[in-house]
């Protein structure tokens, strides 16, 4: 590049570092520099490219289990093992009578918690599941037309089914899946690198708005709309999940069934 | 010392980052099953310190233990090839030369083959950047570099990584200025 103006301000204007005022200078500039538009030409090519090229490389799901086993291990551990001797049996005395009235006495609250920890459980083991190489989709298909048919001959409810490509959720597919002894349908989407399982099911209960939780570092949140109860299950971002919620809440009223 | 509390907070905070985390790994590395140990070892090594974050940027705040867990197995495992500048575009046990990238057909065999050639620090720029999408802000903080650091180098890697792309496209053989 033959222009004698400050490298790192082409690179910062391409990256959208720049203020606004001064990347209004740098457009000025632009308009009567060849060289600075041909070397923004090849790095948004290149950008281009490098996009296009899925590069990314994503965690397989067995070392995600490995961590949470990892996690879940440690703690116990390290906090135990300067406890040993003489006080440290007092201290372990200590924590056993703590443990024996809470056992005592929180169950009666525990029970409502029970249940949801155990649903959560299920869920979150689904996707997990899922996400084991060859096993996310059986039907393989973004066409809406298409996996619905291939749902309505699968189970016995109906559904409606959406592609949210444009909302950045792109459905890849479906399966038919297995939660708490129910037969579930799986709709699959994916959004960048996040897979997104919507576990849908017929339910006999009345409408109920949204309840989240988190699991294992995955989040889920369940709703119930016209005799179906969904369950959408990611480890992205909890603003992510709620967005897809909030789509796929909106499609199931307007098309409700 | 941490509580299920903090435990809890961790894997709502800090695990949905593991993608990324995982991503910077395999590119310091050049190696998928190196940067699955890697990732282990930072994640563990994440969950430790946490009790000492205290809000702020997580993904950065991760990366950057990330980054120090990639260079310090890979003083650690492949010291002979880091004993000087030069040397650190060897020390990517990368088969990559111009001569396999112009052979790959595949854009994507390629662009890796391509980024596999570049220096360590100036490949993990742009798969900050480019990859990630981090700030320069953040970048700087991830590689505990100045912000004039990351611009130069991220511009210096660019350059070399069209130089290397272009290589292919018109068969030249003028490298990196």
């Amino acid at each position: 590049m033959s222009c004698d103006l400050d490298n790192a301000l082409l690179h910062s204007y391409f990256d959208g570092e720049l203020s606004v005022i001064r990347a209004a200078e740098f457009q000025y500039h632009l308009a009567r520099c060849s060289d600075c538009i041909d070397e923004l030409d090849t790095m948004s090519s290149v950008r281009g490219s490098l996009k296009h090229a899925r590069l990314y490389e994503s965690a397989p799901a067995s070392l995600r289990l490995k961590i949470r086993v990892g996690i879940h291990s440690r703690t116990p551990k390290t906090r135990l093992s300067p406890l040993l001797g003489w006080r440290g049996l007092a201290a372990a005395a200590a924590i056993v009578l703590v443990a024996l009235i809470l056992w005592r006495v929180v169950p009666v609250v525990r029970k409502e918690e029970d249940y949801q920890a155990e649903f959560a459980a299920e869920i979150v083991d689904a996707h997990l599941r899922s996400l084991l190489p060859g096993q996310i989709t059986t039907a393989n298909s973004a066409d809406p037309a298409i996996l619905k048919a291939w749902f309505d001959s699968k189970v016995k409810f109906t559904f409606p089914v959406r592609d949210f490509a444009s909302n950045g959720f792109a459905l890849q597919g479906g399966r038919v899946d297995i939660v708490q002894g129910r037969t579930v349908a799986a709709l699959v989407y994916r959004s960048r690198d996040q897979v997104f399982n919507v576990f849908i099911w017929r339910t006999s209960e009345s409408d109920d708005s949204a309840h989240a939780g988190t699991r294992q570092g995955f989040q889920w949140i369940d709703w119930r709309k016209d005799r179906l109860e969904f369950c959408a299950v990611s480890d992205a971002a909890p603003f992510d999940l709620r967005r897809m919620q909030r789509l796929l809440a909106m499609t199931s009223s307007i098309t409700a069934e | 010392m941490l509580e299920a509390e903090d435990r809890a907070r961790f894997e709502q905070l800090v695990l949905p980052h593991l993608d990324a985390a995982f991503n910077l790994a395999a590119w310091i590395l050049s190696n998928r099953s190196d940067a699955e140990d890697v990732t282990q070892e930072a994640m563990l090594r994440a969950y430790r310190f946490f009790g000492g974050f205290y809000g702020g940027d997580v993904r950065a705040w991760l990366l950057q233990i990330v980054r120090n867990t990639s260079y310090t197995w890979l003083e650690k495992n492949r010291r002979m090839h880091m004993t000087d500048e030069f040397n650190e575009e060897l020390h990517m046990q990368s088969s990559a030369t111009p001569e396999s990238i112009a052979i790959a057909g595949d854009d994507r065999e390629r662009l890796k083959q391509a980024l596999e050639t570049l220096p360590a620090r100036f490949r993990e720029v742009l798969v900050l950047r480019e990859l990630e999408g981090c700030s320069y802000k953040e970048i700087a903080e991830i590689t505990s570099t100045p912000m004039g650091t990351v611009m130069s180098s991220l511009s210096r890697a660019r350059r070399q990584l069209q130089s290397a792309v272009a290589k292919h496209a018109g068969g030249e053989t003028t490298h990196e200025l």
